[in-house]
């Protein structure tokens, strides 16, 4: 039967395993599928409303087995031991903790050793695995596409639908592959990738599509790399991205508190091998990068799609054809306080923050860490880093990561999301500017009136010994110390 | 949910690309556990400056949005939609939605309605030429008029059908719950299970 069947990517193969019902009609009258839902994550600040609409309507959560909630939006990254001194994110918190506790949703809290940001979670108990759909109010579930799960972000009216029905009505998204072959020189990253993809497509550019990444760069990659490409599928405008699973999937995966163990580990990699798109299989668009011609990539604007290569020059607004992307760019360089024309690795910074869902695991700390130890940093920058989990956090500091950026001159902070979007307390103040390792560089993002450029972790380590964006081979001359 | 099937209110032309949702209701809104109420947080940075047009006459009356291509990109937040909504917006016109933006205004009953980049600059200037302009938003016919022009736009058939009839998706999913529980046993037994929880401890 199955050589009667027409070739299906990766992602019409997740798609088709998930089917509860097919939605009738044809082209554009087709209804939704009904699309059965393996994990919902969630998270304080988007189910207080969901769980207030099942309480309302009498209805009760159809799987806590498949659900989990951890605190990350909110929680303050500093005297976690002491009561969270923002009172409107202390509700939101003991909100989150009522309704697991009424619904016996499975929660992670500030303090537990499993607690952090949603999407570090997730992957680190194995929860997330192979062919699975997850998904989470939060626009960054994308991330957990790096396995070949189909993963996405909803808003909370779908998460108060999965918790009820545990299923979600969607049209099928159309396809991309992004092919990027070749090998990445030193000192690029998978960040350097995903940031030069954007730059290429735009954020409006992956709309209604699930990317595919695909090509010897990809199969390269680990698997915190492979998250940090998967994790801003969003900023294309993508529903998700994806990741087929391969070897260094499964040796991830393999031994993680919720992998399958035994007979059911040998069916799970059973199916898991057949989770690639077929020879042949058709893609809607197609998008091809080299990777032996990416250098590190930084943006400049106040979209994840304005971007450049570190080595060139802040853009000018007659660089761009289009009259919106032109006035797009007079209003960035205005906010970011720039001037067109001028090398990116002049640009001052203020702070570097190395963290949020993008890059806070392990290899990414390890990375940053290898280039700061036993240098010095520039006596004018703020740095700070916050580990994506409070796993990772004593997983760094039984490798002393933790004394080398303190050694370095760095704050070392508890798991969360930080001064990805300051939430809690870690913001930039009014004009300062940041080299952060975030997803988004959008106005008043990290801080109102803050700036932000979104580097790799290994641009953000070099930038704060310099003072200035800068790669790792900009500071291969600095003195280290023993 | 209401029904919507035309809608007629005072045009705002915002022209501007990529507004992401992070400039339509800022993060620091979003530790309200409330589902109304955030009127005030619509584009809480921009309204400070008090030529924004929302601080403007009669536009600060608006209730259709008329805005660059691409918005409502980044976060998931439906807060996004409530604050657009909670301000008295009941249709956002752009010639591009991002995704989530676009799905969750169809859950909460405001219309994206995707006009054509060329036929928003003629409203554009209509808006701007003519403040207090009217623009009207008919799902039925699938078009919006501002003046004298008529432009079609884009909406899928599903959301279109659920605005018209206001109705609520989960009561809509929960008549195929035998359809779900029969699927929920074909499930392959090595799909992890959040409870029992396991950790690494």
């Amino acid at each position: 039967m199955s050589t009667m069947q027409s070739p299906q990517t990766l992602a019409e193969k997740v798609w088709n395993a998930h089917v509860v019902r097919h939605g009738e009609g044809e082209g554009e009258a087709r209804q939704p599928d009904l699309i059965y839902i393996d994990l919902h994550l969630l998270h304080e600040v988007t189910s207080p409303q969901a769980f207030e609409g099942l309480r309302l309507a009498g209805r009760k959560l159809r799987r806590p087995d498949l659900t989990i909630a951890t605190e990350d939006h909110n929680t303050p990254t500093l005297d976690i031991d002491k009561p969270i001194a923002d009172l409107t994110s202390r509700t939101q918190i003991f909100t989150l903790r009522d309704n697991c506790k009424e619904f016996g949703v499975r929660l992670h809290s500030l303090g537990d050793k499993e607690q952090g940001i949603v999407h570090v979670v997730g992957p680190q108990l194995g929860l997330t695995q192979p062919g699975m759909t997850v998904v989470c109010g939060d626009s960054h579930t994308s991330t957990h596409g790096a396995f070949g799960a189909l993963a996405f972000g909803i808003g909370t009216s779908e998460v108060e639908h999965v918790m009820a029905t545990q299923s979600l009505s969607l049209k099928p998204f159309k396809t991309m592959s992004i092919n990027v072959e070749g090998t990445l020189k030193s000192g690029v990253t998978a960040k350097d990738i995903i940031l030069a993809v954007i730059a290429k497509i735009g954020t409006g550019g992956g709309q209604g599509y699930v990317l595919e990444y695909r090509g010897s760069a990809i199969r390269a990659l680990s698997m915190d790399a492979r998250m940090t490409i998967c994790n801003m599928s969003i900023e294309a405008g993508a529903r998700a991205g994806m990741i087929a699973p391969d070897e260094t999937t499964f040796e991830y995966v393999k031994g993680r508190p919720h992998a399958p163990e035994g007979d059911d580990w040998d069916a799970a990699v059973d199916y898991w091998k057949t989770l690639q798109s077929d020879e042949g299989a058709r893609f809607d668009n197609e998008v091809f990068l080299n990777a032996d011609e990416l250098e590190p990539f930084v943006t400049w604007g106040t979209n994840p799609g304005q971007g450049v290569s570190l080595s060139s020059n802040v853009p000018v607004p007659e660089d761009f054809e289009d009259e919106n992307d032109r006035k797009a760019c007079e209003r960035a360089l205005t906010y970011m306080g720039l001037t067109g024309g001028t090398p990116m690795k002049e640009i001052r910074v203020d702070t570097v923050f190395l963290g949020s869902c993008t890059n806070s695991r392990m290899e990414d700390l390890r990375a940053a860490a290898e280039i700061v130890k036993g240098r010095e940093k520039d006596p004018q920058i703020r740095m700070i880093v916050v580990p994506g989990s409070a796993r990772v956090r004593l997983e760094a500091e039984a490798e002393g990561l933790d004394r080398i950026f303190k050694d370095f001159g760095a704050e070392w902070r508890f798991a969360g999301c930080s001064m990805c979007l300051g939430m809690n307390p870690d913001q930039l103040a009014e004009g300062e500017r940041c080299a952060s390792t975030s997803n988004r560089n959008f106005e008043g993002r990290q801080g109102k009136g803050g700036r932000t450029h979104l580097v790799s972790p290994l641009v953000a380590a070099a930038t704060a010994i310099r003072g200035t964006l800068a790669s790792p081979s900009d500071i291969a001359n600095t003195p280290v110390s023993a | 949910m209401e029904k919507v099937v035309t809608h007629t209110g005072i045009g705002v032309p915002l022209r501007q690309s990529n507004i992401d949702t992070d400039q339509i209701i800022p993060a620091v809104y979003l530790k309200r556990i409330t589902r109304t109420g955030f009127e005030d947080a619509l584009f809480a940075g921009w309204r400070r400056d008090e030529n924004f047009i929302l601080n403007t006459e009669p536009y600060n009356k608006g209730s259709v949005l008329v805005a660059g291509p691409d918005f409502g990109t980044g976060s998931s937040r439906e807060h996004a939609v409530w604050a657009l909504k909670d301000y008295g917006f009941k249709a956002v016109i752009s010639a591009r939605f991002a995704d989530i933006f676009r799905g969750n205004s169809g859950k909460q009953g405001l219309v994206a309605a995707e006009v054509a980049q060329s036929d928003i600059e003629l409203i554009w200037k209509e808006l701007e030429n003519n403040p207090g302009t009217e623009v009207t938003v008919n799902l039925d016919a699938r078009t919006v008029q501002c003046g004298s022009i008529v432009a079609p736009f884009q909406i899928d058939d599903y959301t279109r059908w659920r605005l018209m009839e206001g109705l609520d998706d989960i009561g809509l999913t929960l008549k195929q719950e035998a359809d779900i529980t029969s699927f929920e046993a074909t499930r392959p037994a090595f799909k992890p299970q959040t409870l029992p929880a396991r950790t690494a401890d």
